[in-house]
């Protein structure tokens, strides 16, 4: 009775719950036949939001008005880069991942320095910077579009065990954020500095340097999101970023952390990614247009929300 | 002779306003004329009231990351429901008007983020703007077509329709009593609670105004555009937050300037003009315009700087 009182007091229980009964809505429509398919792209498209969706959560932990408009744009440049760089070389697979971690490394410094230079807020800095980060998108993509190695396609369209390779790779990634999160000391600054910037400083946390590791960390983790998502779809396109920027904010938010800021939640991250991409397949299987599909889609997020705030209200 | 902080506020604005205006002079003296005004500023009165509407919530402390889809849903509905029978037109109007109230209401009561409650509402008005139009088309009523394409003697009707717009809004939020007590939500609501009044009525009642001024805008765009699409008016969200920032706004506080926010979204405008007039690539006219961002923001942080050595003197 405890043991279940506990697991409905996690916050990140509410969008699995949603996720499971949404595959089993679909999966009864078809009969069961799809539901190993369904699955597997589950995993894989939700492996693709998980990743971003970790970025933004490390800076949406920072505090109210944090929030790294500039994922779209880094994940277009780094696969626009990265896979101009291979030249479809299976050699140059462990250089393109290099350089598009490189890349991201200099956008987060660029986008902290924007904030902490010219104290523009962070919605603002990240938005500028990602306009700049697009036109050099554009401008490397010129000419033709280049195909990923041989390997790397491979890698990433393929399964290990039945369970997409995307997939485990978000796993890893997000066991290593888990532990950043929960066993580091830098965890529990960024979760200080969320609760107080403050009090924060007051205490000695290193509150620029935390924060500058963040905004690093968000914009490497959407780099190498686009070198595996331009690898996954054997090309880079200039709008293959775009729908991530509503998509990794929703998948934290519904996850179950706190958008004001220092109370985040990675299981939560799965939970809505996969929840996010079920919906719109379900939405599909029973044959909506996409305008009533955008349109539940929205209300959908809505009733999540008013759910969990609920939760939150109660206690 | 003591300059209030509101005015210095809106000297960056301005001052990059006029810096902007006078390179395009500059470089293409024929803009220096009716026609050429007309033409520089055309774009900007749709945006100038989705930036007015994005300043109304950013008064209360939030952010409406549904501007773009909403503005784009008025602008079909303008093109297809009031064109053809105006009465239900101005019902789905006045519906929207009231949805907007509704999630003001919402997300006051359950306390949600109001980022996360927009979002999900983009795509709801993205979804609705889809089903009346799924392909582009439609038509502009003839009155709006006949205001937004109107020659007033001397000043461009863009120009003219801006500074009614600033000063209308200038006169709701600066100089009325409603506007107070909107800014208040945003500075201390619990000071606007102890002194009786219902902040839930007020942040519906600034939602509402926010419905009401993205509606004019989505009207405008088509009278404008002549014709419209579900995707329209997309880059409005960030163009209407971008330009409440240039215009001396802030995110908390309830620190808004509508003249400053008008001025913020004609100064986004120029600066597309101003690109291509510099013939810069297409590639970099997107990246040029958030350099000139950040050189406006750089310029007005410099600003701050002196006016608190000012002070401290």
């Amino acid at each position: 009775m405890s043991g279940m009182r506990l697991l409905f007091s996690k916050p990140w229980i509410w969008s699995f719950a949603a996720t499971i009964t949404v595959w089993i809505v679909t999966v009864l429509f078809t009969g069961g036949a799809s539901s190993l398919g369904l699955s597997q792209a589950a995993l894989t498209f939700a492996a693709f939001s998980v990743i971003v969706g970790l970025g933004q959560m490390f800076v949406i932990t920072l505090g109210p008005g944090n929030i790294d408009l500039s994922v779209p744009a880094t994940m277009t440049l780094s696969g626009t880069l990265a896979l101009k760089l291979m030249d479809v070389q299976d050699s140059m697979i462990v250089v393109g991942l290099l350089v598009s971690i490189l890349l991201g490394l200099a956008i987060g410094i660029g986008n902290y320095v924007l904030i902490k230079l010219l104290r523009i807020p962070p919605i603002i800095a990240t938005l500028s910077m990602s306009f700049v980060i697009q036109s050099t998108a554009i401008w490397t993509n010129r000419g033709l579009r280049i195909k990923p190695p041989e390997i790397l396609a491979s890698f990433t369209t393929s399964n290990l065990l039945g369970i997409p390779n995307i997939a485990i790779v978000a796993l890893i990634l997000s066991v290593i954020a888990w532990v950043l999160l929960e066993k580091t000391i830098y965890g529990r600054w960024i979760s200080a500095i969320g609760q107080s910037t403050f009090a924060a400083r007051m205490t000695g946390i290193p509150v620029d340097g935390t924060r500058l590791v963040t905004y690093i960390l968000c914009a490497v983790l959407a780099s190498i999101c686009g070198y595996l998502l331009a690898s996954f779809s054997g090309g880079a396109a200039l709008n293959m970023g775009s729908e991530y920027l509503l998509m990794s904010i929703a998948v934290v938010v519904i996850g179950g952390t706190a958008v004001a800021g220092g109370n985040s939640n990675i299981p939560g991250i799965w939970g809505a990614s996969l929840f996010m991409f079920l919906v719109v397949s379900m939405l599909n299987t029973y044959g909506f247009g996409a305008g009533f599909r955008l349109i539940l889609t929205g209300l959908i997020i809505i009733a999540v929300i008013l759910l969990a705030g609920g939760r939150q209200a109660n206690r | 002779m003591r300059i209030s902080t509101g005015t210095i506020r809106l000297v960056i604005p301005a001052a990059s306003l006029a810096l902007l205006l006078a390179a395009v002079f500059y470089m293409q003296p024929r803009a220096m004329s009716y026609t050429g005004l007309n033409l520089l500023f055309n774009l900007a009165v749709p945006i100038a009231l989705a930036t007015v509407a994005q300043m109304l919530i950013m008064a209360v402390n939030d952010l409406d990351l549904s501007m773009g889809a909403f503005v784009s849903f008025c602008a079909c509905v303008t093109a297809t429901f009031l064109q053809a029978s105006p009465a239900i037109g101005v019902l789905i109007f006045l519906g929207a008007i009231a949805a907007y109230a509704v999630i003001g209401v919402v997300i006051h009561v359950r306390e949600l983020p109001s980022i996360v409650v927009t979002l999900g509402m983009s795509f709801v008005w993205g979804g609705l703007a889809v089903l009346m139009l799924p392909s582009p088309g439609g038509e502009a009523p003839g009155w709006a077509r006949w205001l937004m394409t109107s020659r007033p003697p001397f000043v461009p009707m863009a120009i003219v329709a801006s500074i009614v717009i600033a000063l209308v809004t200038h006169f709701v939020i600066m100089r009325s009593s409603v506007g107070v007590l909107i800014r208040g939500v945003g500075g201390n609501v619990r000071s606007v609670e102890r002194a009786g009044w219902s902040v839930i009525r007020i942040r519906a009642g600034t939602y509402a105004l926010a419905g009401f001024f993205a509606v004019l805008s989505g009207i405008a765009l088509v009278g404008l555009t002549t014709s419209a699409d579900a995707n329209i008016a997309l880059r409005y969200t960030l163009l209407s937050i971008a330009g409440v920032i240039l215009g001396g706004g802030e995110f908390v506080g309830g620190k808004v300037s509508p003249i400053g926010a008008v001025i913020g979204a004609l100064t986004l405008t120029l600066a597309g003009s101003f690109l291509s007039f510099m013939r810069i690539s297409p590639d970099w006219q997107i990246g040029a315009q958030g350099v000139i961002l950040i050189v406006v923001l750089a310029l007005r942080l410099l600003l701050n700087r002196l006016e608190k050595r000012e002070k401290t003197r």
